[in-house]
């Protein structure tokens, strides 16, 4: 953290957007946390996702539980909306917020301790639900808030700070979230923008749940040697097998992809994914296949990131599903909305 | 692109600026924060050591440093630097007793100064101390030179020229007023002297010898010698119509006298359009203020006399072409005018002449009639004689003389202790970090959004009751204090080590003006295009880095807007970033490795 605001001074010719809007606008309150957080730079990564595909700041809904993680929310798109809930619960949370309005776009901060211990029941339901949210575990494998003891990520054999080993094997939300079903699974580093902003624009824009793990090394208590989340650990052991370019609506895609290794995904408003494989023998839209792909590297020690699986299915996500109204329920008349008495007589009448 | 040698001592004095900017090399930001805690006799010490006039630069200086402050590239208006400079004279306690001291038993060598203007005041200010004996010779009965003659008292009051000029008299300067140096022969060979600095100015004003000016000669003056009499009391009034024939900084103190002196309208005559003006933009915005007119794109053609009597003045109206780089491709007449005038006062320009130095005594003169002067160190070509301020190279301004005097005071003790004139000290940089806690630095890193303050100035209706009421009044208190804060610290430097980085992408991430960016290298025009703003500036340095530890990327950092906020040092978990003040040295005679001879060369001088 630093002891001052970011001085609310810009560069001269900083660019804007549709909007008018320059990144300075999408940045939120003074960050308290340790100095060299990887969350802080994926703060950063969120703020340039948002600016670039010219986010409206009252269009999006930051929620986020307890932990490290979750305080970032209050440091990007300070004009957006928020909420900060119990730990572990935030998923519930946003299935509300979403069912209710869904307009919106939700993105959702959260650890490994948030997601993967106190709240994974939470964290399984919303990927079963297809909840249309941009989920985002800053994942350092540690409790950095109670002083780093390991957390459910922490891998068998990785040291904490006073040399303690683990010997508990990890729960990886990668594999979690292929297995139970998500469509859109990327992994991504903290120190590495240029792949991480790409895929929160693709994340947001996915009309459905998508699942970005970000490797977030935590500078006070996981970043020694011994750690198998250090930045200097993960920049050796993670290998980018998929790039990922959001491509907006209208916008064609650049043509420096070679033949046959960019795959275009189509999303729902005519906007694209256009995923690059830098593996040969991988295919990012087969479920089962990079299941088995990104598992077995796991075994080698071999962080695979990028956007692992994509698929375009929009059929079970939970508006489709449930068949809820296409308006927003604070755009119903009021009417429509609170039918009366007589109306909830007949809906009564059903059960008797 | 290879790694910046920040040890040069160049490098981290270009990011200052206005230091960089100024001839003298003041250490602008050091004396703004010792203003900032009200330390206003250091902050006028600090000031003193480089530019020995802040007091009167304080007033007039012609401020190069201002258009090169970097605020001025954050947003529109530089710092008040100038003004500051006046806060810090104002209110100074008494400084003398930490001048540096003047030895008793001098060094046994004479130095004789010619003129008692800035120059020759700087040579006097850096050799007593060394244990010279100077002896300076001003024509007039009073000591300043072009300051004192030249510069209206309502910009520039006598007693702060008095007050500065005492303070190096008094270190025991032989000053000889009223004596006039005739030859430069007789003073070689009978003055008795080691060596010669030559400060007499450009005291010789252009002429414009049109049809008209022998007739009309007792209303047509030139400008630079009719302030002069203005400042001996010996002119005292001026017609009511008065026309001032071209645009500098002496046609602005000539209007604006002539208002003081009676006037009743004032036209300044420019040949050409605004932007090819000489006068500083602030000299021009004060005399309008004074509703003094400014006539554009008016050649002087003849003056017009009628029975022996001044009646005014014909021009040729002018346009021009301009092309797009802003240059006069041609130039047309398009209509000739005449203008009513009782005074015309003739302001194009100065030049230095030397009628008392003969032409045999080895002291070289161009087909120009200027002195062959080394533009380092100072000498003619005759040993022992040096040139310094308007004399050696023509008109410049105080800040520059000053340096000239600094830099001819080295020659002479070099020349004086038989060394080289041209060894001499080479400039160097410390560093000296300001981190004071996990986040807590000694200097105020906080950017203060407030605009520039305006000095107050005193009514237009007051002011013309006298010719020497100073019209800026200098900063309020809360307005000093509210400007301090606008100065960026550019001294306080961000320094980066690229082994302790590990690329956590925090200093990125936090800086407020997007000047940091971790990057694969490559030249530097590839570079600038590839940074997280555009590199456009290239008068401004990138500062690239050893390649990183983890993916052998580059730092680079764009000094061009950076407002030193510190806050890359404040939020780096290594402190692979930290902030320390550059203390440029830029040596003087006492710091020649030559000082110190007063004991040594007593003997063999007697």
């Amino acid at each position: 953290m630093t002891y001052i605001p970011k001085p609310k001074i810009a560069h001269p010719s900083l660019p804007r957007n549709e909007l008018g809007l320059t990144r300075r606008d999408y940045e939120g309150s003074l960050s308290t946390l340790c100095a060299g957080c990887g969350h802080d730079s994926i703060t950063a990564a969120i703020i340039e996702a948002s600016w670039g595909i010219s986010l409206r700041p009252e269009n999006l809904v930051k929620l986020s539980g307890i932990g490290c993680s979750s305080k970032t929310t209050a440091y990007f798109v300070g004009g957006a909306h928020g909420f900060n809930s119990v730990h572990g619960r935030m998923p519930s949370i946003a299935m509300g917020a979403n069912a209710a309005n869904r307009d919106l776009y939700y993105i959702g901060i959260s650890g490994d301790g948030d997601s993967l211990s106190i709240g994974l029941g939470q964290f399984c339901h919303a990927i079963r639900r297809n909840l249309d949210m941009l989920y985002i575990i800053e994942n350092n494998g540690v409790y950095g808030l109670t002083k780093g003891q390991f957390s459910a990520s922490a891998d068998i054999g990785t040291k904490a700070k006073k040399g303690e080993v683990n010997q508990q094997p990890p729960i990886d939300p990668v594999l979690l979230a292929m297995n139970l079903g998500a469509g859109f699974v990327a992994r991504s580093f903290s120190g590495d923008k240029k792949q991480l902003v790409p895929l929160i624009q693709a994340g947001l824009e996915y009309p459905g749940f998508a699942l970005i793990d970000v490797l977030s090394p935590c500078v006070t208590f996981n970043d020694h040697e011994g750690s198998t989340k250090s930045y200097q650990f993960t920049r050796e052991h993670y290998e980018p097998v998929v790039e990922a370019d959001f491509v907006p609506f209208q916008r064609e895609i650049s043509t420096d992809y070679g033949a046959g290794e960019a795959v275009p995904v189509m999303l729902h408003d005519g906007s694209r994914v256009v995923l690059r494989k830098l593996a040969e023998d991988y295919d990012p839209t087969d479920a089962h296949a990079a299941y088995d792909y990104v598992q077995q590297h796991i075994a080698k020690g071999e962080y695979l990131t990028g956007l692992l699986h994509c698929r375009p299915t929009t059929d079970t996500e939970f508006h489709a599903l449930n068949r809820t109204p296409e308006q927003p329920l604070n755009q119903l008349p009021f009417g429509k909305l609170v039918p009366g008495a007589k109306a909830l007589d007949k809906v009564l009448a059903r059960y008797r | 692109m290879a790694a910046t040698d920040t040890s040069h001592p160049d490098y981290f004095h270009k990011v200052v600026d206005c230091q960089w900017a100024c001839p003298a090399h003041t250490d602008v930001p050091e004396y703004i924060r010792l203003i900032a805690q009200g330390r206003f006799t250091d902050a006028y010490l600090v000031n003193r050591r480089s530019n020995v006039f802040p007091g009167i630069l304080g007033r007039v200086c012609d401020r190069p440093c201002e258009p090169a402050c970097r605020r001025g590239r954050v947003e529109e208006k530089p710092v008040a630097i100038c003004r500051l400079k006046r806060v810090a004279a104002d209110h100074k306690d008494e400084f003398r007793d930490r001048l540096p001291a003047v030895p008793a038993q001098k060094n046994g060598k004479r130095i004789a100064c010619i003129g008692a203007g800035c120059a020759s005041l700087t040579v006097a200010n850096d050799l007593m101390p060394l244990g010279y004996e100077v002896t300076i010779f001003e024509q007039f009965a009073v000591a300043g030179g072009l300051m004192r003659t030249n510069i209206p008292s309502f910009r520039l009051p006598g007693s702060v020229i008095d007050e500065e000029i005492a303070a190096i008299v008094d270190m025991g300067v032989d000053l000889k007023l009223g004596h006039r140096i005739e030859s430069m022969r007789k003073l070689l060979e009978e003055g008795g002297f080691d060596a010669v600095f030559v400060g007499s100015g450009a005291p010789k004003g252009k002429e414009l010898n049109l049809p008209g000016r022998q007739e009309g000669g007792a209303n047509i003056h030139i400008g630079i010698t009719w302030l002069e009499s203005i400042a001996f009391e010996h002119i005292k009034t001026v017609g009511e119509n008065v026309l001032i024939i071209g645009v500098g900084n002496t046609a602005m103190d000539c209007c604006r006298s002539s208002l003081r002196l009676g006037a009743k309208s004032v036209k300044v005559m420019a040949r050409k359009p605004r932007q090819f003006f000489k006068a500083s933009e602030w000299e021009l915005e004060d005399a309008e203020a004074e509703s003094v007119e400014i006539v554009i794109n008016r050649s002087p053609k003849s003056f017009v006399v009628e029975g022996g009597k001044l009646k005014g003045m014909m021009f040729d109206v002018m346009e021009y072409e301009v092309d797009a780089r802003g240059r006069i491709t041609a130039e047309h007449v398009t209509a000739e005018e005449f203008l009513p005038a009782d005074d015309v006062i003739l302001a194009i320009g100065q030049e230095n002449a030397f009628p008392w130095i003969e032409r045999d005594l080895g002291i070289e003169f161009d087909k120009w009639e200027v002195p062959k002067v080394d533009p380092v160190t100072h000498e003619s070509t005759r040993k022992g004689v040096f040139f310094g301020g308007d004399a050696a190279f023509g008109p410049k301004n105080i800040i520059w003389s000053v340096e000239h005097g600094h830099q001819a005071a080295i020659s002479i003790h070099q020349h004086c202790m038989d060394k080289p004139v041209a060894e001499r000290l080479p400039p160097g940089v410390n560093l000296q970090s300001r981190k004071m806690g996990m986040h807590e630095w000694s200097y105020n890193n906080d950017y203060s959004g407030i605009e520039r303050r305006l000095v107050p100035h005193v009514s237009l209706k007051e002011r013309f009751k006298k010719i020497d009421i100073e019209v800026e009044l200098g900063f309020t208190a809360e307005q000093a204090a509210a400007e301090v804060q606008r100065c960026l610290n550019c001294d306080v430097q961000t320094v980066f080590d690229a082994k302790l980085c590990i690329e956590c992408d925090a200093c990125i991430d936090i800086c407020p003006v997007d000047c940091l960016t971790m990057t694969p290298d490559g030249d530097e025009a590839d570079l600038r295009t590839r940074l997280k703003a555009p590199a456009k500036n290239i008068t401004q340095a990138l500062y690239v880095s050893a390649p990183l530890k983890h993916t052998g990327r580059v730092m680079v950092k764009d000094e061009d807007v950076c407002v030193h906020c510190g806050l890359c040092a404040e939020r780096c978990p290594t402190a692979a970033w930290d902030m320390q003040k550059s203390w440029v040295k830029w040596p003087h005679a006492a710091d020649q490795p030559a000082a110190a001879p007063v004991a040594a060369t007593q003997e063999a001088s007697r």
